[in-house]
């Protein structure tokens, strides 16, 4: 009723206002395309700079290949593993009250609030050779930082809250009812998780999942201070980026926006994914937003 | 309908898959350990390598060259990184690593010549037709003049870089330490980028288009000519420089535990062969033989050098006085 | 005063602390315990440098600046994006999430292609003197572009659910447009703005792909501290001196964090009492 009777005071614009308001998006959208979208323009762009023939020979490279196949390999692991975290973590704080629930809150955010070099340093200084377990670790064969367990720990620990972010504020303004409900219909847990929580909260996972995918195989600095940049062996694709920008021959430029294409290729794709889960299911997770 | 056992079962075998991951080289595997612009030079050693091996021996080989900023390597050897032999550039990175018990003190006399078995010189590489006149060090402190050279504190060839500059400003009539000092510590006000590597240096000047003179080994410079062609950059030999003299060593302690210690020495030798010295030539590095030397002599510029030893006595003392925390480039970066 | 009519306390309690435990808390452990092994001399010998003055100041300081601008320019975008129809404006919105989902060093890299003296930005500015890669500037605007969709994205579900009728009111009352923002809307949004603000600066403090490209890491200019933690971790010899400046950097996301979380609480009365 109020809003009705509110909009037509609204829309009466003068014509300075609506000469602000022009102004507004048109400053707002040059600052959207110079600031986001030519960096991801320039990407493809400086990547066929020298032509396809630069172009299919850098992603076709063994060194690409290879980086291309650890970095999904890494995503294939840490990511299940952080949505089976976060699933477990969301359904502790949303349905439980215990003593230390908001220090638990706030240290599932931590990962999001460390730098990428620190949450690297951490696991240099836990299972590097100097480090904490680097002595049992050595004695028994076993190498984590400079082999791929370390690259796939330090990604999990950089991509750790994403799942659990997006849970949490939606299953708690869902409530624990209709889980109560089929609790004394006589249902079990799993059978409550299955067929109950999980099918309301599916797209939010989704979206949880593609965050926590998209950071994942994107990761950076963590990765590059634990990976020891070995081509073949322990470069990621971004490190791999990095590498031949850094220290490739020939055209090392442009073939290195070569990888980085495909690396934004899949922020696209990311996005694009992204931008359906919010259209088609916008509600759902709207509501999950407001709630941050 | 009770499943409790679900989670754990998909989470161990994620975890084991993780640990498992741990490929441990073997005795048929060699890791070579490098720096930056080796990395042309060293894809064809491994290649040639891995077929006189197997021709000889019969066995496969897989040989993998790792590149990076020589301290920076160094450092992930110490910290692990299973190298069977490193070829880096400067003795002090391998020093380091027998500081740490990873092989003998003495490693240095293992080989010939102070085992480094190629060496090469600092030069200029400018823009073609030299628009700026760069001729000799004094013109790399004009005012119109920007300089490229990587960081010392992460990158080998920056510290023969500055060992250059500072020999150099020093060995001048009425030269001096304090008169090096004042020198170079210009020269670095002049330095726009500092990368981590020489290879990214290299990749500023020649490709970002950054700079008006890239301060580089011969061997850097003249390939950096071949691949961007000859008529984009000029290379300018300074009055006197330094000769970089980069070592190889096999890591003992690692070796013997991948049990490769015959497979390591035998590609150190193959780099004094001469095969191995005619790589190197073609990869624009100064080769050892002379028979070798003489071959390729026509595509080496005539330098006038000065030696580490003659200037600064060893690597050891050089580290220490300049490039260690606090030593003297960090007092000429924080002096801006 | 847990929740007995629903199973899996235990498991999932389990669950998340050994992730949490093993993931975050033990690494976090062996940066506190070896940091705090080495005394205070080592630290202070560390810390009080020149050049780790310097990169600290760059760090923060520019972080600040870049949080800043990120809170201005994330208020106008996520503004436009919700009061405002025009075109195109689902791609706006879409891009938002760009600095989120690009990896750093495609962002890095992307970043100085533009605004190298050379690149497609960079060639404009220079006529004017104006020079963003290999300066302080380029590492600011490596930071605006890493926190910008945080700001906006934390805004945008508050404006989108704020009642119009405060606004309104003070419309019908004769508030001019700029009394009507200042008195009215700024208030209501400052506990989400100052989330923002902090989520910002917590990711441009540490941010690293995307700022050792452009800034090209002169020691007391562009040099920024996680990239002198690397060099201290690259140069060999003893890991104490990256753990110090790690821990100084961890410290610094833990303030930022617990502010975050003040935040909130204080947002949360904010809109429970509205």
């Amino acid at each position: 009723m109020e809003a009705v009777l509110a909009r037509p005071v609204y829309r009466r614009r003068s014509l300075a206002s609506r000469l602000v308001r022009g102004l507004l998006t048109g400053v707002a959208v040059l600052c959207a395309a110079l600031l986001l979208l030519l960096p991801l323009l320039v990407v493809f762009a400086e990547g066929l700079a020298h032509g396809w023939a630069v172009f299919v020979a850098a992603i076709t490279d063994p060194d690409a290949r290879t980086a291309v196949k650890l970095t999904l390999l890494v995503a294939a692991i840490a990511v299940p593993a952080n949505m089976l975290f976060g699933l477990a973590a969301a359904w502790l704080m949303t349905h439980f009250e215990f003593r230390g629930k908001s220090l638990l809150g706030a240290l599932i955010d931590l990962p999001f609030a460390v730098s990428p070099v620190v949450a690297g340093l951490v696991y240099v200084l836990t299972y590097g050779v100097h480090g904490w377990f680097g002595g049992w670790l050595d004695a028994h064969g076993l190498r984590v930082i400079f082999a791929v367990p370390g690259v796939v720990l330090a990604t999990v620990f950089v991509a750790f809250p994403f799942v659990a972010r997006e849970l949490i504020p939606l299953m708690q303004s869902r409530g624990s009812e209709e889980e109560v409900a089929a609790r004394t219909l006589g249902a079990g847990g799993w059978q409550i998780f299955f067929r109950v929580t999980l099918p309301r909260i599916r797209w939010a996972l989704l979206y949880g999942v593609l965050l926590c995918s998209a950071r994942s195989m994107g990761e950076f600095g963590a990765v590059s201070v634990v990976s020891g940049h070995l081509p073949g062996l322990t470069n990621t694709l971004p490190l791999q980026v990095d590498q031949v920008y850094n220290g490739g021959s020939g055209d090392a430029v442009a073939s290195a926006f070569a990888l980085a294409s495909l690396l934004a290729l899949l922020t696209l794709v990311t996005l694009v994914i992204k931008r359906l889960v919010e259209w088609r299911h916008g509600g759902e997770l709207a509501r999950a937003a407001a709630r941050h | 309908m009770k499943r409790p056992t679900l989670l754990p079962k998909l989470l161990l075998p994620l975890l084991a898959l993780a640990c498992c991951a741990t490929a441990q080289a073997a005795g048929d595997r060699l890791l070579n350990v490098s720096y930056d612009p080796t990395r042309e030079l060293y894809k064809q050693v491994d290649a040639a390598f891995a077929a006189q091996w197997k021709q000889k021996t019969g066995q496969d080989v897989r040989v993998t060259t790792s590149n990076g900023g020589s301290g920076k390597q160094s450092r992930a050897v110490l910290d692990g990184l299973e190298a069977d032999v490193v070829t880096l550039a400067l003795a002090w990175d391998i020093d380091a690593l027998a500081d740490h018990g990873l092989l003998p003190k003495a490693w240095q006399s293992r080989l010939p010549d102070n085992s480094t078995p190629y060496t090469s010189s600092v030069v200029f590489l400018v823009r073609k037709g030299n628009p700026k006149h760069i001729r000799d060090w004094p013109d790399l402190i004009r005012d119109d003049v920007q300089v490229i050279t990587p960081n010392p504190k992460t990158s080998g060839g920056a510290r023969w870089n500055f060992l250059a500059a500072w020999g150099w400003a020093a060995r001048q009539n009425g030269g001096s330490a304090d008169k090096a000092r004042a020198y170079v510590s210009q020269l670095y006000q002049h330095v726009p980028v500092l990368d981590t590597g020489a290879r990214g240096a290299t990749n500023t000047f020649v490709q970002r288009g950054i700079g008006d003179v890239l301060i580089a080994w011969e061997n850097e410079a003249l390939l950096s000519r071949q691949e961007a062609g000859a008529d984009k950059f000029d290379i300018v030999v300074p009055s006197l420089t330094i000769l970089t003299e980069p070592p190889v060593a096999v890591v003992d302690k690692l070796v013997d535990k991948h049990g490769t210690r015959q497979l390591a020495e035998a590609y150190l030798k193959f780099l004094y062969a001469p095969e191995g010295q005619e790589l190197a030539a073609k990869n624009f590095y100064r080769p050892r033989l002379p028979a070798v030397a003489a071959k390729y002599a026509a595509q080496f510029p005539p330098v006038k050098t000065f030696t580490l030893a003659e200037q600064f006595g060893d690597w050891r003392k050089a580290q220490t006085t300049y490039f260690a925390d606090g030593g003297v480039y960090d007092q000429i970066s924080e002096g801006r | 005063m847990r929740n007995r009519a629903l199973p899996g306390f235990g498991l999932s309690l389990g669950v998340t602390l050994a992730w949490l435990g093993g993931i975050v808390l033990l690494p976090l452990a062996a940066l506190a315990w070896k940091s705090a092994s080495l005394g205070p001399a080592t630290w202070w010998a560390q810390v009080s440098t020149r050049r780790v003055l310097h990169a600290l100041s760059l760090s923060f300081g520019g972080a600040l600046a870049a949080a800043v601008i990120d809170m201005l320019l994330g208020l106008l975008l996520a503004w436009v994006l919700v009061r405002h129809r025009f075109p195109l404006r689902r791609l706006c919105d879409a891009l938002v999430d760009l600095p989120f989902a690009l990896p750093t060093a495609v962002a890095g890299i992307a970043l100085t292609a533009l605004y190298a003296p050379e690149g497609w930005i960079g060639r404009w500015l220079q006529p004017l003197g104006v020079q963003v890669a290999y300066t302080r500037l380029g590492v600011l605007l490596a930071m605006v572009f890493v926190g910008l969709p945080f700001v906006v994205r934390t805004l945008q579900p508050v404006l989108e659910s704020l009642e119009r009728e405060p606004e309104e009111a003070a419309l019908t009352l004769g508030a001019g447009p700029w009394q009507r923002f200042r008195r009215v809307l700024l208030p209501m949004l400052a506990p989400t703005l100052l989330t923002g603000f902090a989520l910002a600066l917590a990711r441009a403090v540490g941010e690293y792909g995307s700022v050792i490209y452009i800034s090209g890491n002169l020691p007391m200019r562009t040099e920024i501290v996680p990239l002198l933690i690397v060099q201290k971790l690259d140069s060999g010899g003893d890991t104490g001196p990256a753990a110090v400046l790690g821990a100084v950097m961890l410290a610094a996301s833990l303030l930022v964090l617990l502010a975050v979380n003040a935040l909130q609480r204080w947002n949360r009365r904010w809109t429970e009492a509205g």
